[in-house]
This record gives structure tokens, C-alpha cells and sequence, in this order.
């Protein structure tokens, strides 16, 4: 949308093209005060702090696994440790975590793994708030008969226990890490997420900037995504990050009890611990529990911490002066 | 009663809006699993006529319906029963009640409303700009160089100089005079024949508030805009209508020119609402307010004159008879009262 | 005029913290008020009026610190009392209303139990019957006594209001402080309680600061009248006198800004500009930019006092003194 005017005019009269640049600017400068804000927290900066650590732990896993391990010995689900003797070997030099009862490197599952826990964490975070955002928003717009409906169907979705639904699942469907995502996802974003995010919805409703909208000729499409979801996002980004950690938790639950289809997971290696029994020796084989529960906890909490320095950032009543 | 009411307009032929016993009854409270729903009439067989250019201010108090009857006027809520038959000259008359789609949406170029609140009266997330240039959004009018241009225009237009500084920035950023600048600007950017005023200048600062009367004013002389001022504040309409529409209880109860009702009030009720008005002058002892009890129940009113239990003047008749209509009583102004 | 007065305020001062910085809501105010007399404090919003309402009954929000001052009641300075005996002035000496103190009645319990439960916390200052009192309170403020026992969603806004005067009067105090108690009423019931009040107070023989934006009330409720601006009384005097020739040029803008339903229809002032940004006011006299006799010497020094009478209001250019200076 290029404006060709002949002459340009000589006070620089905003355009196309530079309100476009304005508006980046407004973006950025909103960005960098809310950082401001989220910086100053601290509990925001832990939890950053361990989600990039896994981060570089998941980014390095590819790259080790190209240059310095030998795939027969560090690949995470087939490999073997012939270096070592006995198996679970304890750490060591060549294998920093020690190995597993099948002679698996630790490190290598844990980086492995962390890679997955992201996407799976990610994606359930990304399909529950763009379902309750839309969800919350309809229900809140229209209310009456399409909110009785969306509402009812919430409290069921609430109402399901949501370990025992994926454990039934599970068994009558191959679950791997993608469609646990979608399942989580779609339990509580037409769930809990939905509910929340239309009763904050209904606060945003009542403005009179939704009237001025409305009188302004504004269909509910206009309405529901220009004045409804934007004012929803900071929160939906908090129920964000609380999916994560949900969805991580979730993970490491079924993995543990043996019913997801996934090639190798934090719970699957301590499924894999449990199934040699080696779960109840923790003492002795310390390495075969601790890095990969420690892993969950921090990971899971690292969200949180995320999602609660978020909340500050937002509830302007929550900030110390 | 519509031809009297069609003089007060006198020059202007057709007047620009008539409304005709416009109706909102809101069920009151749960209405399932009972026989009879009580209702709230908040706005009751309410008749008036608006001409091009006028403005006409509706007072009361609180809960009187003002407010109800503004926003069925610009359709933001649907009348119970009545019409609302607009009339811009360009057109075939219509009566707004019905209109749908995009009949509906080609009215809200014409009719636009502004609200009380400068602080809730804009999306705090969109910028300036994005405010003003909404109607043009939703309504595509113009490309985005045009709307800017318009927007501009339109800053300058509401004193907001120089417009570029303030293109760009959030509602939070500016006073609440500003901010109803702003609010009028988006109303005024789709040149409408009419605008409901609903309370634009209860929220503002008593140094800032003439300065948006004026402006309202000057814009409306200036644009050929009508009013329906909406206010419970009769200072107010003194300085901004040509003509004033008392309610009480979802009734007109007297309506008629504005010099004409202040100096002569003719309805129990309207002679209350005035005297009782502060005045800023320290020496001058008001005389007491002669109406008693609070407001009476709007649920189910009883057939008689809604103002009967109030009245001082109320006597048998009034209570046997039905709510008295609008007519003339030696005054140039309409009063729906008996004892008048 | 006799003695010394009941309240005297000397140079009040009241920052607030902020994340953009210290903000100066009451710059050095010094008033007093006199047994029986009623005090009308004015200004627009931002103007520091409520700030200073709440730093008399020491009720400032956390953010907020009084610098300087004394606040003299009877010649016990309260900004000196600890925070036990100053909950016991609050009530019985000085009480409160608020333009939320709509807001303030506890949806659960009944009205009339809310204000013997106010009474029984200040045992020292009624000793009949608390429920005895409560009738009697009704009366002054004519409210029924059938309505002691309903709940508050069962009163209208005036009657809410109205039980809220019965409270601040539940214990005899010398002083009632009210902030807009009628800001959200209607006109008739706002005159029925404005009467009542004044009513009361003259029977009572108290004193009253009535803080609000609203020159019309001011002009009906007070004695005296004190004109706030960015912090700062900048007039101060007896009502009659100050309505009648105002010497600030803010306050007869505020005047003349006025629409009025009676007299003739004069056309209304236009301030320009809008209320100052209490981060950074404008140097010299604050009103500078928005006067329009607005002088070099007003940029660049704080105003000088102008007496006549017991008025006085700070300004360099003053009606009738241009020869001046």
C-alpha cells in the first residue's frame, strides 16, 4: 500500500508506509516496558533462566550427537554403552549421568527428551488458549443460548478427570507426544481456560468502547477480535504458561505408568528405572532417578515462575511501586 | 398529539427523526418457571420529534430512561414496541426499528452516539488513530492514506492540535477532556445527520466541560448535526438544547423550548427538578423542594400517573385516571399533568 | 471568633510516591476552622483535595507520606498521636464521609446493627442505649425507623448516604469531614441532604469541611471558602465574599465557567489548557499557563498574598491592581 504522491511534502506527514513503522515502534516500545517490568520480578528471570538452560540442553543434543557421540553408544533409545561393564554404570567420564539399566546414556535421554517436553509443552500451551481465547470470547459476546451451551460443555470438559481420560485413551489409541498435546489442549482450552477467559471476557464486554463499536456499524467478528481478544491475551498468555506446565506434568505422569507411545521421555526413563526395579534404590543409583525428576520439577516450575512474574507484569495492582 | 408535537419544529417540514410511542420493558429479574413476568417499563409510549440541526436535551434523573431511549435511538438496544422513523432528506423515510444487516450498518453512518465515560469509552489497547479511524474501518470508507488524512482533519477539527502528536498515542496517555475530543472526533468521522450525547460532559472537570459544550456546540452550527443531548444536569441543557424533554419514570412528562420550561415550568415534577439545582451564589436562599419520597417503582406501574405518588399536588382524580397525555396548558410547552 | 480555633491546619504537606517520582499532592496548606463554622474546600480533580481530606484523619494510602505540618484539633496535634489514639478521634471527635462511603456498608449485616457496632467501639462517647441512639440518629437524618432492620441493597443511593451521616454522627463529633457525599445523587435527593446536613449541623453546633468540585454546593453549604489549585489554597475566604468578588483568576473562571439554570444566560467562560501535571508543575505561579493575565513575573515567581478583609487569594495580577508592581 505504497502512496505515490509526486511531491513529497515537505512537513513529513505520516503515510502508509510510515504508520506501519509507527505502529512497529509502539510494539517494541510496549515490549521493552513490559520487559522492564517482567525483569525487575526476579522470580521471572529464575524460571527464564532454567527454560534457556533446557533449551541449549535440547539445541545441543542434535549437534553432539553429529560430531563428538558415537551413535551406537549415545543414541538415547538404541544405543549401548560397550564401554562400560555393568549396566546401569554409574557416571563417569564418558557418560557424565552414568547409564541406564539397558545401557543408555542418561545425558544423552535427558537432552533427548528435554526437545520434546518443549514441543509437546508448547503446542497443548498454544491449542488451549487459542481455543479458550475464542471460546471465552463467543460465549462472553453472545451470551444467552450459545453461552449455556459453550459453558455446559466447559463443565463437562472440567468435570473429566483429566489423568484417568488420557490413561483410557491411551490404551484404546496410540498416544505419542502430538496428539497428548492436542488432547490437553483441547480438554482445557474448551475447559477451565475458556471459563476463566470469558469471565474476564464479560468485564471487557460491558465497555462502553464495545457499544462505540457496535454503533460504529462493528460486526461480532470485528468486535470479538479487535476489542475482545486483544484485551484477553495478556491473561491468555499466563493460562500459557500454566499449560506447560500442566502439559509437562501430564507427560511425565503417563510415560511413568508405561502408556505413551513416545520413543524416549523424562517419565519414560523413569518408567524404564521403575520397570528394572531399581526405582526404590534410589541411594544407590541415584543417577537413574534424580536427573530426569529433577528435570520435570524445574522445568514445570520454571513456567510457572514465568507465568507468575507474567502475571505482575499485567495486574498493575500486583506491582510494587 | 404528532401534529402538535410537529410545530415545536416549525420551519423544517419534515423533522429528521420522529419517534413514535417507543416502548423498552426489560423483564425484571429471573423470569423462568413464573406465570406473569414483571416488567421493568423503563421507557413508556414516549413520542417526540427531533428537526435537522436541533437539539434537544433529555433530562431526569437517574434510572428515568433517558439513557434506554438514546440508545434505542442509535439502535444499540431494540424498542419493545414503537418507531423511530429517520428521515435525512436524501432518502425514503425509514423507521430504524427494523433495519438489518447492511441497511442497518449504512444507518450507523448517519446516527452516532457519544458516551459519559471518557475512561471506558475507548479500547485502551488501540492507539488514537485506531480509535478515531474505527467507523471508517468497519464501515471501509477510504484506503488507510485517506483515513489518516480524515483522522487528522478530524483531530484538528476537535482541538486536538497539532493533530500529529497525538495520532499515535494511547487513551491513557491523555486527560479525560482530551479523551472526549476523541470520542467526539470518532463520532463526528462518519459525518452523522444525528448524535446521541449521552452525558458528555458529567465525568469532566468544571474548567474543561465548557470547553467541550462549546465545541459540541460550534460543530453542531457548524455540520448541520442534530443533538439528542442526553444529561440530568438542566445548567447543562439550558447552555447546549434548543429544546428540553422532562422524563420521569419512561415518561415525557413535559417538554417544550428551553428558555420557555426554566422560566415557566409547568409539570409538579419539573419545577422540583429546578429547584432543587444548587445555585453558586451564597446569598441566595432556594425555596425548599416540594415533592416527597424517593423515586417510585418502575416493576408493573400502576395505570394512573406515574408521578402520583410524589406529587403535591395529586388528588383522587389523578389516581383513577390513566398517566395524562402531553397537551398544551396556556404554555407554548407540552405537559402531561391533570393539575397543570 | 472568640479563642483560639477549633481546627488549624499549618503548612500540611503530602508527597505521593509513584514509579515516575515523587508527586506533591498538598503543598504547605494552612486553614482553620472555627466551632460551628462550615469550610468549603474546592477544586477540580487532581487538585489535592481528597489528599488532604484524608491526611487530616491520617487515612492516606501507603504510597502517600506528610512531609510537613500540623494538623491541630483543640490544640492536640493528631499528625503527632499515636495510631490507637488516633483511632480514637477518628469517630468521636472527627468523622467522615465519603463519596464512597456508599461503598462502605457491608452488604451482610443490617444497617442499623453496622451503626451500633461503629457506637460500641467508642463506648467513652455515647452512654444511652446504643439501639436508643440509633433511632434517635434516624430521626436526624429522616430516615425511617423501619428501614434500621433491612439490609443495604434493600436502601436507595440516598438513603445509603443518609445512614452514612447517621454513622458519622453516631458519636457527637466536633468535626465531620465530607468528601462529595452527594457527587452520585440525583438533584432532589443531593437537595435534601445538603439540607439536612446543614440542618443538623447548625443544631449540633458543628464544624464541617465539605470537600467538592461543584462551586454551586460550595457556594450553598459553606461559611468560608477555600479555592484548591495544584496543591495550593490559592484563595481563601468568607463565602459572600468570595463568590461575590472573587480575586484569583482561577476562581472567577471557575465561576464564570459555571452554567446556571436562574438569571440571565450569560455566555461561559472557557478555561484553556487543562489541569496541571502534578509531575511537573509549572514553575512560578502554577495557574501561569491557563491565566489569561498571565505576566512574565507569574513564570518565574511563586505569587505574592492579596489581602482584602479576611480574604485573601495568591496572585500577582490581582483585579483592580494592574498599577501594581
Amino acid at each position: 500500500m505504497a502512496v505515490e504522491t509526486a511531491p513529497p511534502p515537505a512537513a513529513p506527514a505520516p503515510t502508509a508506509a510510515s504508520l506501519r513503522k509507527v505502529r512497529f515502534a509502539l510494539m517494541l516500545r510496549s515490549l521493552r516496558e513490559n520487559w522492564g517490568l517482567f525483569v525487575s520480578t526476579r522470580v521471572g528471570m529464575i524460571g527464564l533462566v532454567i527454560i534457556l538452560f533446557y533449551l541449549v540442553l535440547a539445541l545441543m543434543h542434535p549437534i553432539l550427537m553429529n560430531t563428538v557421540w558415537d551413535e551406537r553408544i549415545y543414541d538415547p533409545v538404541v544405543g549401548y554403552a560397550f564401554d562400560e561393564t555393568r549396566q546401569p554404570a554409574p557416571p563417569s567420564r564418558s557418560h557424565l549421568l552414568g547409564t541406564d539399566p539397558l545401557g543408555r546414556d542418561i545425558l544423552s535421554q535427558l537432552m533427548y527428551s528435554a526437545r520434546s517436553e518443549f514441543l509437546l509443552g508448547l503446542l497443548a500451551a498454544v491449542v488451549t488458549v487459542t481455543i479458550g481465547t475464542t471460546v471465552g470470547a463467543i460465549a462472553a459476546y453472545y451470551g444467552g443460548v450459545m453461552d449455556t451451551i459453550l459453558m455446559r460443555f466447559a463443565d463437562i470438559m472440567v468435570m473429566l478427570p483429566g489423568i484417568s481420560v488420557l490413561i483410557v485413551l491411551s490404551a484404546l489409541i496410540g498416544v505419542e507426544h502430538f496428539e497428548l498435546a492436542l488432547i490437553i489442549g483441547i480438554l482445557s482450552g474448551f475447559g477451565g481456560t475458556a471459563i476463566l477467559l470469558k469471565s474476564q471476557a464479560l468485564s471487557v464486554v460491558v465497555k462502553p468502547y464495545i457499544e462505540a463499536a457496535r454503533a460504529a456499524g462493528g460486526g461480532p467478528v470485528h468486535i470479538i477480535f479487535i476489542h475482545i481478544v486483544p484485551n484477553l491475551l495478556p491473561l491468555s498468555f499466563l493460562f500459557m504458561m500454566f499449560t506447560v506446565t500442566g502439559a509437562i506434568f501430564s507427560e511425565a505422569i503417563l510415560s511413568f505408568l508405561g502408556l505413551l507411545d513416545v520413543r524416549m521421555s523424562w517419565g519414560l526413563m523413569i518408567h524404564t528405572t521403575e520397570a528394572a526395579g531399581y526405582l526404590l534404590q534410589v541411594g544407590a543409583y541415584w543417577w537413574l532417578i534424580f536427573p530426569a525428576s529433577l528435570s520435570i520439577t524445574l522445568l514445570c516450575s520454571s513456567f510457572y515462575l514465568v507465568g507468575r512474574a507474567m502475571d505482575e507484569v499485567i495486574n498493575p495492582r500486583l506491582r510494587r511501586l | 398529539m404528532a401534529e402538535t408535537a410537529q410545530r415545536a419544529s416549525a420551519e423544517d417540514a419534515r423533522p429528521l427523526l420522529t419517534v413514535e410511542r417507543l416502548r423498552k420493558h426489560f423483564p425484571a429479574g429471573k423470569t423462568r418457571f413464573r406465570r406473569h413476568t414483571p416488567l421493568v417499563h423503563a421507557v413508556d409510549d414516549v413520542s417526540f420529534t427531533l428537526a435537522r440541526g436541533e437539539s434537544l436535551g433529555l433530562v431526569g434523573e437517574s434510572g428515568c430512561g433517558k439513557t434506554t431511549t438514546g440508545k434505542m435511538l442509535v439502535r444499540l438496544i431494540e424498542p419493545t414496541a414503537g418507531r423511530v422513523v429517520f428521515d435525512d432528506g436524501a432518502g425514503q423515510p425509514t423507521d430504524i426499528a427494523t433495519l438489518r444487516g447492511k441497511h442497518l450498518k449504512e444507518f450507523r453512518r448517519h446516527a452516532q452516539i457519544i458516551f459519559q465515560d471518557p475512561y471506558e469509552s475507548m479500547n485502551p489497547r488501540r492507539t488514537i488513530f485506531d480509535t478515531i479511524a474505527e467507523p471508517l474501518q468497519v464501515q471501509k470508507i477510504g484506503a488507510l492514506p485517506e483515513r489518516l488524512d480524515r483522522v487528522t482533519e478530524m483531530l484538528a477539527l476537535v482541538g486536538l492540535t497539532p493533530p500529529r502528536t497525538f495520532l499515535f498515542r494511547y487513551p491513557h496517555e491523555l486527560s479525560g477532556g482530551q479523551r472526549q475530543r476523541v470520542a467526539i472526533a470518532r463520532a463526528l468521522i462518519v459525518e452523522p445527520a444525528f448524535v446521541v450525547a449521552d452525558e458528555p460532559t458529567s465525568m469532566l472537570d468544571v474548567s474543561v466541560r465548557t470547553g467541550i459544550m462549546r465545541l459540541m456546540s460550534d460543530l453542531a452550527a457548524g455540520l448541520g448535526i442534530s443533538y439528542l443531548y442526553i444529561t440530568h444536569d438542566l445548567a447543562v441543557a439550558r447552555y447546549m438544547c434548543d429544546r428540553i424533554a422532562v422524563m420521569y419514570l419512561g415518561k415525557i412528562v413535559e417538554i417544550g423550548a428551553t428558555e420557555e420550561i426554566l422560566r415557566s415550568p409547568q409539570h409538579p415534577y419539573t419545577q422540583a427538578l429546578l429547584s432543587a439545582v444548587p445555585v453558586p451564589d451564597p446569598t441566595v436562599e432556594r425555596p425548599p423542594v416540594t415533592i416527597k419520597g424517593g423515586v417510585a417503582r418502575q416493576v408493573d406501574p400502576p395505570a394512573r400517573c406515574r408521578f402520583f405518588d410524589r406529587c403535591p399536588l395529586a388528588d383522587d382524580s389523578c389516581e383513577t385516571n390513566d398517566h395524562p397525555p402531553l397537551e398544551h396548558k396556556g404554555q407554548e410547552q407540552l405537559v402531561a399533568c391533570y393539575k397543570a | 471568633m472568640s479563642g483560639a480555633p477549633l481546627l488549624a491546619v499549618t503548612d500540611l504537606t503530602v508527597d505521593y510516591h509513584t514509579r515516575a517520582g515523587e508527586v506533591r499532592a498538598v503543598d504547605g496548606v494552612s486553614f482553620t476552622v472555627e466551632t460551628g463554622q462550615a469550610l468549603g474546600l474546592v477544586g477540580e480533580s487532581g487538585c489535592g483535595k481528597s489528599s488532604l481530606a484524608l491526611a487530616l484523619l491520617r487515612l492516606l494510602p501507603e504510597s502517600a507520606q506528610i512531609r510537613q505540618g500540623q494538623v491541630l484539633l483543640e490544640g492536640v496535634d493528631l499528625l503527632a498521636l499515636s495510631a490507637n489514639d488516633m483511632r480514637a478521634y477518628r469517630w468521636n471527635r472527627i468523622a467522615m464521609v465519603f463519596q464512597s462511603a456508599m461503598n462502605a456498608l457491608d452488604p451482610v449485616y443490617r444497617v442499623g446493627d453496622q451503626i451500633i457496632e461503629a457506637l460500641e467501639q467508642h463506648p467513652s462517647a455515647v452512654s444511652q442505649d446504643p439501639a436508643e441512639r440509633v433511632r434517635e440518629l434516624y430521626d436526624l437524618v429522616n430516615l425511617n425507623h423501619n428501614s434500621i432492620d433491612r439490609y443495604p441493597h434493600e436502601y436507595s443511593g440516598g438513603m445509603k448516604q443518609r445512614a452514612i451521616i447517621a454513622m458519622a454522627l453516631a458519636c457527637r463529633p466536633d468535626l465531620i469531614i465530607a468528601d462529595e457525599p452527594t457527587t452520585a445523587l440525583d438533584v432532589i435527593v443531593q437537595d435534601r441532604i445538603l439540607r439536612e446536613l446543614g440542618n443538623i449541623r447548625r443544631e449540633l453546633n458543628m464544624s464541617m469541611l465539605y470537600v467538592s468540585h461543584d462551586m454551586a454546593v460550595i457556594a450553598e453549604v459553606s461559611d468560608v471558602v477555600a479555592v484548591m489549585y495544584a496543591g495550593k489554597i490559592v484563595e481563601y475566604g468568607d463565602a459572600a465574599a468570595v463568590f461575590k468578588r472573587p480575586i484569583h483568576p482561577y476562581t472567577r473562571a471557575l465561576m464564570s465557567s459555571f452554567p446556571s439554570v436562574t438569571g440571565e444566560k450569560h455566555d461561559l467562560a472557557t478555561l484553556s489548557g487543562e489541569p496541571p501535571n502534578p509531575l511537573d508543575l509549572p514553575s512560578g505561579c502554577h495557574f501561569h499557563p491557563r491565566c489569561p493575565f498571565a505576566t512574565d513575573v507569574c513564570k518565574e515567581q511563586a505569587p505574592p498574598t492579596v489581602r482584602r478583609g479576611t480574604q485573601w487569594a495568591d496572585c500577582w495580577n490581582p483585579p483592580g491592581d494592574e498599577a501594581d508592581g
